[in-house]
């Protein structure tokens, strides 16, 4: 994950930061944590000015952008084509969420004939274009920093866009989910149960939910910093679970993270897919 | 380990978390992304109380953003602190942008000075050798005024100050004053525009070519990037000076400052607390391991 | 603290007395104004909880602990203490996973103003500490209480900390504390230490604050005969442990065996999930976070539970410190089973195994430990001893 370059400020102080919201292929969930922020967002409005953001206003500016948030994955030939221009007109760009940074849920077409699914959902598949593979902003483009999430935390976006304004590392945890149980107190699942549990590989930021309601961790806000997720999953298949459940697991909302990505194909009993770009 | 930790009452043992609050008074540009703050303490009785020895250092505190670890460079006649910072995290970009007038919470002084009350007091005109890579002049400021300030109590006394260029170099308008006290000052750079005149290389280069002539009775004292310093303490150990008379200061992510929260730690040592200042053979196998 | 009676206890002051006194102790304390916790089944698993009295207990149930695995079930006895520790530890209670250990407050008038928190913690009786975790207790009064800076919450804690103490009569597979001298007896410090038979308690008084809490029981006292069953089910414990780790040396061994090529197999299954420094009941790591209000005016400084696990935790501008799971595997356990010495006069390690059970691929410390030993290197140099303690001992007036 690329973080905040420390020498080249990024916002100019002359004018307010203008703030640009673009989407790709996503169910714009993300974009929903950043206008359910309410009461953040008006203190943010003092510093920012938002300049297009089509879910919540259709007033619409041209850029040059300081900040664009871009939520959702490339999966059409003419959105690789919009990228690189919105790469071109911003200063900082932050990729928001599992499509965007990891290319969603939907790159679970990357391991199936794409033209197949068209098929099966579409009456006429001959009006559909699209690419193959869903793929993140970043195989595309440079991104200056990664939120992660699925969907994002509204908390830690404000704490990015707070850290742009002051010039400065965002302070989003790196560690994984497991540290955030253990504060709040929770039994570990991974432990105490047969569940799988991906919270030891997967980044912290979601508060930990989903063992403190006695389900396994799912991995929405993508891969740890150095996961060792071939360890784990191999100690899960000794006696806990067969690949053909443990797959699906790692191929969920952050499928094509790198790191979920080849450990799932590693122990993927029908592989020799799992193509990336 | 009570007694290396003896310092003046200043820190309440038992409210180590205990803020002070400072005021910045004024900002002096020292070079690239490195400034000296002089802070003055808000309530005058606390500043009165205030007591440091060189090579400790203070926590300061941005409200919301953050504490960091700055050593002490200096005092004012007014009694200002000085901190000289380079603007890296974004607890010193705050204290950066803040500038005059920014208002900061102070704890501190904490950590394990330099010994040169130990070394004036044990040898009579000890000889001393101080070496400095870019900021870490910023610890040694102060115990290179105390020596100028008792010059009479050693013998030779050598400043070795190196930096990345001309223009990186600390408290240069200091530099002739220390002359003047019988300091020999010399500096060097990595790279020198055109028309520099002084040395070029790796400050080590200045300690090899440096006279010597009673290494035993030699101390160095360093501070500077952590691989710099361990060619400092090879050079002068192959000068005949004992690894025991060798001085480091050492810089490791310090969250608490009072060896509480186990994020200095190099080995079995905390930093914060059994130092920064080590002898270096206290530290040398440690510093060795990759990573460690 | 200065109350507990110290080591000799006479052969009168064990006590023994229905298991429904028990319950009667229980609500005692909470009359006297403790918050009472103790174990309950939660989660499917033993955690430390508030507690209103007998009925709250575990009782019936057994724990099954393997490295990486942990089950509970009723297994058909009556006793309600007989299992091991679990996933948590009392250091939550003691030095909690988060905590507010300054203020700053903005007004716009006159500034900020700092404050460090002074409300009372509340005054905590433990039931069921086993004989681990009240050495991991006597380890954390040492980091928080016994160095040069005293952590002021967790001395308000300790100093108010009732302790009633449980003797494990069973060992889990995962216990390891005959090893490291900790177990499996309760050694004082305690309040009052409980051994369970099968129709009663008997009870050891460690300082006459336990002993005020007995006289206010029906107890009768200990006969000869019930010592020695109790001394039975004690010696059954101690049997039932299995795992056992070395410590002749440990300091040395793991201080010249940096580059131990098990470190390189460890990293190859360590997750670096810091599973094992949260439930340790000893590892104290944390971080200040600033928590603000929206307005910025009002901040909270939080100190949370933090790992050496953490890639963060090593953070310097110029880079990481131990950027490599190696690195931060072997700082875990030299920190604990070496440098701990020199630091603390002690071992970090009580045997409890929980770093054991709780690791989610079940490393274990005790055969990382064994496989070092067996092949250990030697060529590397210890650093020299402290050097004199006095050299830079602060002048009275360093003042310019």
């Amino acid at each position: 994950m690329s973080t905040i370059p420390n020498s080249s400020p990024t916002v100019t102080k002359s004018h307010k930061p203008r703030l640009a919201v673009f989407k790709f292929a996503s169910c714009d969930g993300c974009q929903l944590q950043l206008l359910s922020c309410e009461d953040e967002l008006l203190s943010l409005a003092d510093q920012l000015e938002i300049v297009h953001f089509i879910e919540a206003s259709s007033q619409i500016e041209q850029g040059p952008y300081d900040i664009a948030l871009v939520e959702g994955s490339i999966t059409t030939t003419s959105d690789r084509g919009r990228i690189q221009t919105i790469r071109q007109q911003s200063k900082t760009l932050i990729t928001i969420g599992a499509c965007a940074t990891a290319g969603g849920i939907q790159a679970l077409k990357n391991w199936a004939d794409h033209a197949e699914f068209a098929r099966s959902v579409y009456a006429n598949p001959q009006y559909v274009e699209t690419l193959s593979t869903s793929t993140a902003i970043a195989d595309h483009v440079r991104v200056d920093f990664e939120l992660r999430g699925c969907p994002i935390n509204r908390l830690q976006l404000i704490e990015v866009l707070q850290s742009l304004l002051a010039d400065r590392r965002p302070r989003t945890p790196a560690h994984c989910v497991c540290l955030d149980c253990k504060r709040r107190g929770t039994v570990c699942i991974a432990v105490a149960s047969d569940e799988a549990c991906l919270g030891p590989i997967t980044q912290a930021g979601c508060g930990a939910i989903c063992p403190a309601y006695n389900r396994g961790c799912y991995g929405c806000f993508g891969p740890a910093a150095q996961p060792n997720c071939d360890y784990l999953a191999d100690w899960y298949l000794q006696d806990r679970m067969s690949a053909a459940k443990l797959v699906p697991l790692l191929r969920n909302f952050n499928a094509a993270a790198p790191e979920f990505r080849d450990c799932g194909d590693r122990i993927d009993p029908n592989s020799d897919s799992g193509e990336s770009l | 380990m009570s007694d290396i930790l003896e310092r003046p009452a200043v820190v309440d043992r038992h409210d180590p978390w205990k803020m002070s609050s400072v005021t910045i008074r004024r900002v002096q540009h020292e070079s690239s992304g490195v400034f000296t703050i002089e802070a003055e303490f808000d309530d005058p009785s606390f500043g009165k109380k205030f007591q440091f020895a060189p090579g400790q250092f203070n926590m300061l505190y941005a409200p919301g953003v953050g504490e960091a670890a700055i050593s002490i460079a200096g005092s004012t006649e007014q009694g200002w602190l000085q901190h000289t910072i380079r603007a890296v995290g974004s607890v010193t970009r705050e204290l950066e942008s803040g500038g005059v007038g920014m208002q900061l919470g102070l704890r501190g002084p904490f950590g394990r000075p330099w010994p040169l009350d130990w070394i004036s007091a044990h040898h009579d005109a000890a000889d001393l050798v101080i070496v400095a890579g870019g900021i870490g002049l910023a610890p040694l400021r102060v115990l290179i005024e105390r020596i100028a300030a008792s010059r009479n109590r050693f013998g030779e006394v050598h400043v070795l100050l190196g930096a990345r260029s001309p223009a990186d170099l600390l408290y240069c308008q200091l530099h002739s004053g220390w002359l003047e006290q019988q300091l020999a000052v010399d500096v060097t750079v990595d790279r020198g525009p055109p028309d520099w005149k002084g040395h070029t290389g790796v400050v080590t280069l200045l300690l090899e070519r440096l006279d010597l002539p009673r290494p035993k009775t030699t101390f160095v004292m360093t501070c500077g990037p952590e691989v710099m310093m361990r060619y400092v303490a090879k050079s002068a150990i192959g000068r005949g000076i004992p690894e025991s008379n060798i001085w480091v200061t050492l810089e490791r992510n310090m969250n608490c400052a009072i060896g509480l929260c186990g994020h200095c730690q190099l080995g079995p040592k905390f930093i914060c607390r059994e130092g920064p200042v080590f002898r270096f053979d206290e530290v040398a196998s440690w510093l060795r391991v990759q990573e460690y | 603290m200065s109350d507990y009676r110290g080591d000799q206890v006479e052969s009168d002051s064990l006590r023994r007395l229905n298991k429904d006194e028990f319950d009667k102790l229980i609500k005692m304390l909470a009359d006297q104004g403790y918050t009472v916790l103790g174990p309950k089944v939660r989660d499917e698993a033993i955690v430390y909880e508030e507690i209103n009295g007998l009925a709250d207990l575990p009782q019936g149930y057994r724990d099954d602990q393997q490295p990486g695995r942990y089950r509970v079930a009723q297994v058909g006895h009556n006793n309600y203490f007989e299992f091991n520790v679990g996933p948590q530890s009392w250091k939550q209670f003691l030095f909690p996973p988060k905590l507010t250990v300054g203020t700053a407050e903005r007004d716009p008038a006159s500034g900020w103003t700092f404050a460090t928190p002074n409300q009372q913690p509340p005054k905590m009786a433990f039931v069921g500490v086993r004989a681990c975790e009240l050495a991991a207790i006597a380890v954390q009064d040492r980091v928080f209480m016994q160095g040069p800076y005293v952590d002021p919450d967790y001395r308000a804690r300790r100093e108010s900390l009732m302790l009633i103490a449980v003797n494990c009569t069973v060992a889990a597979a995962t216990c390891f504390c005959t090893s490291t001298g900790t177990g499996p007896k309760c050694q004082v410090p305690f309040d009052l230490a409980f051994t369970e038979l099968e129709d009663s308690f008997l009870v050891e008084i460690g300082s006459n604050r336990g002993d005020a809490l007995v006289d206010q029981l029906v107890t009768v006292a200990g006969a000869d005969l019930d010592r020695k069953r109790a001394e039975r089910l004690q010696q059954r414990a101690a049997e039932q442990i299995r795992k056992h780790m070395d410590t002749s040396d440990l300091r040395d061994l793991l201080q010249q065996n940096s580059e131990h090529p098990r470190w390189d197999s460890v990293a190859s299954r360590c997750l670096s999930c810091t599973n094992c420094t949260m439930v340790c009941p000893t590892c104290f790591c944390s971080s200040v976070h600033e928590v603000s209000d929206l307005t910025g005016d009002s901040v909270q400084r939080e100190r949370v539970w933090d790992s050496c696990f953490n890639i963060d935790f090593s953070y310097m501008a110029d880079g990481v410190v131990r950027n490599s799971r190696r690195s931060r595997f072997r700082q875990w356990l030299t920190h604990k089973l070496a440098s701990w010495h020199d630091q603390f006069d002690s071992s970090g390690c009580v045997g409890c195994g929980r770093c054991i059970t709780w690791c989610p691929v079940g490393i274990d410390l005790t055969e990382e430990v064994a496989a070092i030993r067996a092949e250990p290197s030697t060529n590397r140099q210890l650093p020299a001893t402290q050097p004199e303690k006095t050299i830079c001992v602060v002048p009275e007036r360093a003042r310019p």
